[in-house]
């Protein structure tokens, strides 16, 4: 059941989870989770750097041969988001990003005017944008429009683990998109990544149900599982729902 | 001079470039990148590149996060 990988840009993805680093206890627990995801591609935060120097993630991403997805976390405004994002670049040398613009601190929800105008000016400047978006399908549109390489909806706000609240939503932005759609956010245990690749995305990303959880490395094995078996089932075409029984035995 | 360096106030050498501010304060490592007043500074352009008096000079890195 081998299948093509899937290409955002310059990157080709065999893996279908997207992992996080943000969380994690320490570098220890971060790496048995990350080997045990599977994944191929992983974010980081850019952030002031202090002269002691970096905080080691960057080793152990090369060290497991994970590509890096910096992110613009914590910027309120495009300006900040374009500038963000050109410092990764340079820093990392990487024409990836992950856009996202909060709009406040309480529930980091994704500012969708600032997000929209960043996606513009990045794609414009030739960076491969992944924008973190709200589960709204027009808005998925207008930001493939504006040249996104993926859009990604949330499944519910960052670090909530509520799991997909809007699964209509996510399958109108499946059905609609014409590049990847990645889940990102809201995430809380394996059923949910399964859904949301039943539901048609074409990859998850998620750090805090792996980071948090109790066991980061067993979960992170259960978000590989989960992600591959919601892919099959998208693939296989599930039986209709019925009201009534429908006999699986022969009768007497 | 003074600039502000990561947010805070920092005396150097009037016309410190930005690889004399990083010689000084953690070296020329990679993984990072440099912004002067909100402007990026490619690695490339560090040893030419004056850092003007009472300029912002943000030095940024990867850290786990997202």
């Amino acid at each position: 059941m081998d299948e093509a990988p899937l290409v955002i840009g310059t990157c080709k993805l065999t893996s279908r989870l997207i992992i996080g680093t943000g969380g994690a206890a320490n570098l220890a627990v971060l790496e048995r989770a990350l080997v045990a995801s599977g994944t191929e591609l992983t974010t980081v935060a850019m952030r002031r750097a202090d002269a002691e120097g970096g905080s080691g993630v960057l080793e152990l991403l090369r060290r497991l041969g994970i590509e890096l997805l910096p992110n613009t976390a914590g910027c309120r405004t495009a300006a900040e988001a374009v500038l963000t994002a050109q410092l990764a670049r340079e820093a990392l040398g990487t024409d990836l990003v992950k856009l996202e613009v909060h709009a406040d601190d309480r529930t980091l929800l994704p500012d969708p005017i600032e997000t929209l105008d960043a996606a513009e000016r990045l794609a414009a400047d030739g960076f491969t944008v992944f924008a973190y978006t709200n589960d709204d399908p027009v808005l998925a549109l207008r930001l493939e429009e504006a040249g996104c390489a993926a859009v990604m909806p949330l499944g519910a706000p960052i670090g909530t683990g509520l799991g997909i609240r809007n699964p209509h939503n996510i399958e109108l932005i499946v059905s609609r998109a014409g590049v990847p759609v990645i889940l990102d956010a809201g995430i809380g245990t394996a059923s949910d990544a399964t859904l949301a690749m039943e539901l048609g995305c074409d990859a998850v990303l998620l750090s805090t149900a792996v980071t948090r959880a109790a066991d980061p490395e067993r979960m992170a094995a259960a978000m590989r599982a989960g992600v591959v078996a919601g892919r099959l089932a998208r693939g296989a075409g599930r039986v209709p729902q019925r009201f009534w029984a429908q006999a699986s035995s022969p009768p007497r | 001079m003074e600039i502000k360096l990561n947010g805070t106030w920092t005396e150097f050498p009037d016309g410190a470039t930005v690889a004399a501010v990083l010689d000084a304060t953690g070296g020329q490592r990679p993984g990072i990148a440099v912004a002067v007043d909100g402007v990026v500074v490619r690695r490339a352009d560090w040893p030419a590149t004056a850092v003007p008096k009472g300029a912002a000079v943000d030095v940024l890195t990867a850290v786990q996060g997202g």
